[in-house]
């Protein structure tokens, strides 16, 4: 997992699984620079992913429930099949933006 | 002739991927697809850590997953020892989740359904849950 703030916006590069395991792990990371105040916008990059399952979902959700009240945007970006699949299903894509 | 496999495992977060990983090794002498080994070890993760997150709770068990090939179809089980699931209908629709404050999406049955050709659970509240799911590959 790769995390480079640029201003206010937050870039993860994930790592090859999303599953519920590291789920645990990236959200903690995530929200240390979204509570301290240094992220305010966080785009999630998916181009070495290639297993996301529901845990996922919720990593994504979560991070658009915590920022949406702060004025910040999560997007994601570089999705493979795979996980641009279960996006679609999951009806995730009627809230997140694909950052182009 | 069908081929079979077993597999327990402790039910910590870290064997979810042992667990999907193992199960497509597995199912990969039918030469599935790869979206077809996506949709196998998507409905696997989504079951086994059900299993895990809801059916022990976080706390120590045993998860025991079964897999047998029988021409071109698939069949597997999953099953806890766990608390069961109070109504099983309910947990099978979407979006619905008990645990909203871990950020469970409530979407795990539902990946389940819509990667595997079929789907049955069995539950008993104290007994635990089983998990049977099948899917034809190369269909």
């Amino acid at each position: 997992m790769e995390y480079i703030l640029k201003g206010d916006t937050l870039l993860i590069v994930m790592d090859r699984d999303l599953d519920h395991h590291n789920a645990a792990i990236i959200k903690e990371k995530i929200d240390g620079f979204i509570y301290s105040g240094q992220a305010k916008n966080v785009i999630f990059d998916f181009k070495q992913t290639n297993f996301m399952d529901s845990s996922g979902i919720g990593v994504v959700m979560g991070r658009h429930r915590l920022l949406k009240p702060l004025g910040g945007t999560v997007k994601v970006k570089n999705l493979r099949s795979d996980v641009e699949r279960i996006f679609l299903i999951s009806g995730l894509y009627k809230i997140i933006e694909k950052e182009v | 002739m069908k081929k079979r496999m077993y597999l327990e495992i402790d039910s910590i977060s870290e064997n979810e991927n042992f667990a999907r990983v193992t199960v497509a090794a597995f199912v990969s002498r039918l030469n599935p697809t790869l979206e077809e080994i996506a949709d196998i070890k998507t409905a696997v993760s989504e079951a086994v850590t059900n299993a895990i997150v809801h059916g022990y709770d976080g706390k120590e068990g045993i998860v025991y997953i079964t897999c047998e090939i029988e021409e071109n179809e698939v069949h597997i089980t999953i099953e806890d020892k766990g608390i069961g699931i109070e109504n099983v209908d309910k947990a099978r629709e979407p979006l619905y989740t008990t645990k909203p404050d871990d950020e469970r999406s409530g979407m795990g049955f539902v990946f389940m359904e819509v990667f595997m050709d079929s789907l049955t659970v069995e539950s008993k509240i104290s007994e635990g849950t089983i998990i049977r799911m099948s899917k034809k590959i190369g269909e």
